[in-house]
Parts: structure tokens; C-alpha cells; sequence
């Protein structure tokens, strides 16, 4: 028998440290759904989710009721809809999103991505219509999550995507103004998008993937945090190893949730995420991972330094806890969606370039954070530019996720609700960077030798 | 197939009788119980066999957990293979 101590470890970890499953994500192929009449094609999307994701939502309840572990989401991931949309013969692709929407309302998930297109290069007809399209369809649909992948490392950057992507996101942001611009919340821009992320907003299902296969996000941050509380002072070595081992422990749950899911639904295991997701519950914070190791507040010098620490060191415990590893697997550093960062922000420890510096080391890039609601267009633009030219050039996935909130200024909060949180509007460069987002093209690709 | 039942509260009379009625009209086997004060709470363990049980594992569930409601304790049931998982390599 397992010896009570460690039964007592994993109860603790789950009632008093928000240990939990951030999301079973059922990703589905949606290749087959092609039709030249947009009809047809919503008709064959609709009944092949509805057919995949019947028992999704009813497994999950089971397996956090029988394991005792909760899972907070359950989601759908789709290929990327300007693939399937485009060999229909429709304009507007809002209403592939509205189907998603029911398809998802019907299975009882809390969100679907996949509204997606994939750019780095250039656009195919079907990208330009769908990403023309973003605005109005996450203003007026709940559940639909959309992605744009602007650049990879061996592409480089579509700067024409770049700048359409800050004009998107303030149209985005206007249809929703009385909502604090929360359209936003749910449109990511990528760099190196992994295609079998099972997180929202950026998750779609890739062309590489099976026709449905689970995947599954971890979360505890919490945990982690109270590790660490036991080595106070502790050299970083033994930092290290605490959060590996604590890393392992997280993502064997995961693993063993994966497993279990993926058997019951008769669908194939994908991947385990291993990434520390904050709430904005209380002992639930990245930062207060990070505030732990020493710093007075999250953003303070040593901010970057203790996030690499800690990237590293939960991927290195997660790795051996799971057969198959994935999607973005890293620290995620959400402002609006973490109690920590928010506070950081308030008392003006944590700006966006220092965010932008953290991005460096960690998962995903800028992440659900507010700026002012007259943020120019081409000011969004840049900021995009910026943060997929670190995922380039480093080799790795970096996303936006940035909400101008309409009518909000510095020192307003906007409150999105649930787990996307509040956030408090965050000071932007006031120079302009209008000249450099009006050329347009393409930013080449980095060289892949030579690299200091 | 087996489970683990913790019972964590202050100790009192008849915990042990409690749960383990409730067990024993549901068809569920003790095969091991231990219990032991930790960080001054009362804790006991048990490790069950639920395989042959006559009633679905949520109803067993909520049943135990009405009873520690009642008796001021929080009682749980997990398969164990949650723990397996997570300590055992």
C-alpha cells in the first residue's frame, strides 16, 4: 500500500494547493468536411464533432469523480478552418464560426479553437477571408477561439499578416467595447504555433495530426509555490530540484488523466502539456513561483533569470513523467489570468518590455494583457512584431494575446470574468512605429548557425 | 479494482463503525485500514476493493461523503491508482 504520507502529499496538493487538470482537449480533424457548398461543409462539421465529442464532457466528470482530481476544462480543438472554408464558395466565414459555436454549446465544452489560419508565408484565399472575418465572429459568437500564425523560424515573418492582425484586434476590440474588449481575449497571433496545444485561445489541430486524438494541459502553480515555501534560502541547485520533482508529480497526473481519457473515448493519446497555468485564484500565481525565489515582486531585476529557472526546471521533471510530450510545455505568464502578475502590474513592478524580456525563457509570449484603448493599430502591429521576432529567431513559440480596451486608459482594471480574470491597462511607448509597420512584406529568415 | 478512502478530522467515537457500515452495505471489502494523527488532525486510511461492489462508484462516493459531512470529518474515495501514478515509478 502507498504509505499515508504520500496519500496526504496528493490530497494536500489537490484541496489546499490548486492541484488540477487544466484541460482535456479533444482535437479532431476536420480535412473530410471540405465541401464546394458551404452548407454541406457546416452540416459535415457540425455532425462530425457532435459524433467525435459526445462523451467528452461525460468522461472527464467521470474520471475527476473517480480519481478525485479536478478538471477544470473541456475542450475542442479543429484543423484550422481557412482550410476547410476555402473550397466552399462563401465570402464570409462567420458562420463557420457560429456553427463551431453550437457545435461546441451542443457537446457542452467551454471552448473550441480553431477559427484559425496559418500565414508565415502568405495567404491563400481562404486565410485572407477568415482572418477578415475574426472581428465579427468572436463578437458574436461565446465559445470560438481563433489563432493566426504569422511566422516561423524557417519562414520568417509575414509582416503584411503583422499589420493586419493589429488592425483585426482593434476591430476585434471596438465590436466587443462593452465587454472590455474581450474578443481579444480569445485571438492569439503566434510565432512556431505547435500544432497539438490543447490550451485556449491557441489551440487548433494540426495537419500533422490523427484524425481525433486527447490531449492533455496540467496545471499548479500552487504546487510548485509551496514546494518551494519548504526550501527557503535554499542555494539553486536544490531550487532546481524541487521543482522538478514536484514537476514530475504534476505531469504523472496528467499523464495517468491522459491515459485514462484517451482509453475511455477510444480515441488516440497525443501529447501531455506540461505547463504551469495560473488562475486568477488565489495560490494559484507563476509570479508568486517567482516572488518565492527571492524577488520582492514579480518584474523586479532577476524576474528573467528565476523564469528560465523555472521553465527548465518543470520541463525537465515533466519529461520523464510522460510518454509524449507537446503543445507549449512551459511557464505561462498571463497578466489578466494570474493574482500575482496583476498586482505586479498595478504597483508598476511589471511593464510590457520586461514581459517581453520574460518571454525569452518561457512559454507563449505576451499574454492577455490590457493597453490603453487608443493603442494605434500599427502600434498593436509592432508589438506583435516584436514578440514573434524573439520566437523566431530563438527558435521557439511566442504568441500576443493583447486586448486594446476600448475607452480604458492606464490605471483603469477591466474585469473579462471566470479564468480569463482582470486586468489592469498597462503603459505603452507613446513613439510611433507607424513607418516600419507600413512596409509590409516579409522579415527572412533568420540564419540557423553563427548564433550569439 | 481498488481504492483508497482518507477520513481527515478530528477523531471522535464511531468513525471506523461509520464508514465501515456504509462499506459493508455496499458490498465493498476492507483490505487494509491504518490510522494516525498527523499534523494534529485524525487521519485513516483504507484501502478497499470496490470490484465486487453493488452500487456505482459516485454513489458510494456521495454516501461517504454525506456521512463525513454529518460527522464533521471530510471523507474521499479515489482509485488508487492516482497515488500509484504519482509516487511510484
Amino acid at each position: 500500500m502507498i504509505n499515508p504520507f504520500e496519500i496526504i502529499e496528493t490530497i494536500k496538493m489537490i484541496q489546499e494547493e490548486n492541484l488540477d487538470i487544466r484541460t482535456i482537449t479533444m482535437g479532431i480533424s476536420l480535412r473530410d468536411c471540405c465541401d464546394s457548398n458551404g452548407n454541406e461543409a457546416r452540416r459535415k462539421i457540425y455532425d462530425k464533432i457532435t459524433r467525435l465529442a459526445k462523451d467528452l464532457v461525460k468522461v472527464g466528470e467521470d474520471i475527476e469523480r473517480e480519481y478525485g482530481i479536478p478538471i477544470i476544462n473541456k475542450r475542442i480543438s479543429v484543423t484550422p478552418i481557412s482550410l476547410i472554408a476555402e473550397s466552399s464558395d462563401e465570402e464570409d466565414y462567420v458562420k463557420f464560426a457560429e456553427t463551431l459555436d453550437k457545435a461546441a454549446e451542443a457537446t457542452g465544452v467551454n471552448f473550441i479553437g480553431g477559427f484559425s489560419a496559418l500565414v508565415h508565408k502568405g495567404y491563400t484565399m481562404g486565410d485572407k477571408k477568415l482572418i477578415q472575418s475574426i472581428p465579427e465572429a468572436l463578437s458574436t459568437t461565446e465559445r470560438v477561439c481563433s489563432s493566426v500564425n504569422v511566422a516561423t523560424t524557417k519562414a520568417g515573418i509575414n509582416m503584411d499578416a503583422v499589420r493586419e492582425m493589429g488592425e483585426v484586434i482593434k476591430k476585434a476590440a471596438n465590436l466587443t467595447a462593452d465587454q472590455g474588449g474581450l474578443a481579444c481575449a480569445k485571438l492569439v497571433v503566434f510565432a512556431n504555433v505547435p500544432e497539438d496545444n490543447p490550451f485556449m485561445a491557441g489551440a487548433f489541430h494540426g495537419v500533422g495530426e490523427p484524425e481525433c486524438v486527447i490531449n492533455v494541459g496540467v496545471s499548479g502553480p500552487g504546487v510548485v509555490k509551496c514546494a518551494l515555501e519548504k526550501v527557503k534560502g535554499a542555494d539553486f541547485g536544490t531550487v532546481a530540484e524541487t521543482i522538478k520533482k514536484t514537476a514530475f508529480k504534476i505531469t504523472r497526473m496528467g499523464q495517468l488523466v491522459a491515459q485514462e481519457a484517451s482509453r475511455r473515448l477510444g480515441v488516440s493519446f497525443g501529447i501531455v502539456d506540461l505547463s504551469l497555468a495560473p488562475t486568477p485564484a488565489i495560490g494559484d500565481s507563476v509570479a508568486h513561483i517567482l516572488e518565492e525565489m527571492g524577488l520582492e515582486k514579480c518584474g523586479a531585476h532577476g524576474t528573467t533569470a528565476a523564469l528560465a529557472l523555472l521553465n527548465d526546471a518543470v520541463k525537465k521533471g515533466g519529461v520523464m513523467a510522460s510518454s509524449y510530450v507537446g503543445g507549449l510545455s512551459g511557464a505561462f505568464i498571463p497578466v489578466s489570468e494570474d493574482a500575482g502578475m496583476i498586482d505586479a502590474a498595478i504597483q508598476g513592478a511589471l511593464s510590457i518590455e520586461k514581459l517581453e524580456a520574460m518571454t525569452c525563457v518561457c512559454s507563449v509570449g505576451l499574454d492577455m494583457i490590457v493597453v490603453p484603448g487608443n493603442t494605434s493599430a500599427e502600434t498593436i502591429s509592432a508589438i506583435i512584431a516584436d514578440e514573434v521576432a524573439i520566437g523566431v529567431v530563438n527558435n521557439k513559440t511566442t504568441a500576443v494575446r493583447i486586448i486594446p480596451a476600448p475607452g480604458k486608459d492606464v490605471g483603469d482594471k477591466v474585469e473579462f470574468g471566470g479564468l480569463l480574470g482582470s486586468g489592469p491597462v498597462m503603459r505603452v511607448n507613446p513613439f510611433k512605429s507607424d513607418e516600419f509597420i507600413k512596409r509590409g512584406g516579409r522579415i527572412p529568415a533568420p540564419i540557423q548557425s553563427l548564433r550569439n | 479494482m481498488r481504492a483508497v478512502i482518507t477520513v481527515i478530522g478530528h477523531d471522535r467515537v464511531g468513525i471506523i463503525a461509520a464508514v465501515s457500515t456504509i462499506l459493508a452495505d455496499c458490498n465493498v471489502n476492507i483490505l487494509d485500514i491504518s490510522q494516525t494523527i498527523m499534523q494534529d488532525m485524525f487521519t485513516m486510511i483504507m484501502l478497499v476493493d470496490i470490484s465486487k461492489a453493488t452500487t456505482d462508484f459516485s454513489d458510494l462516493a456521495q454516501q461517504l461523503e454525506q456521512k463525513g459531512n454529518e460527522m464533521g470529518l471530510s471523507v474521499r474515495i479515489q482509485h488508487e491508482e492516482i497515488f500509484n501514478s504519482m509516487h511510484r515509478i
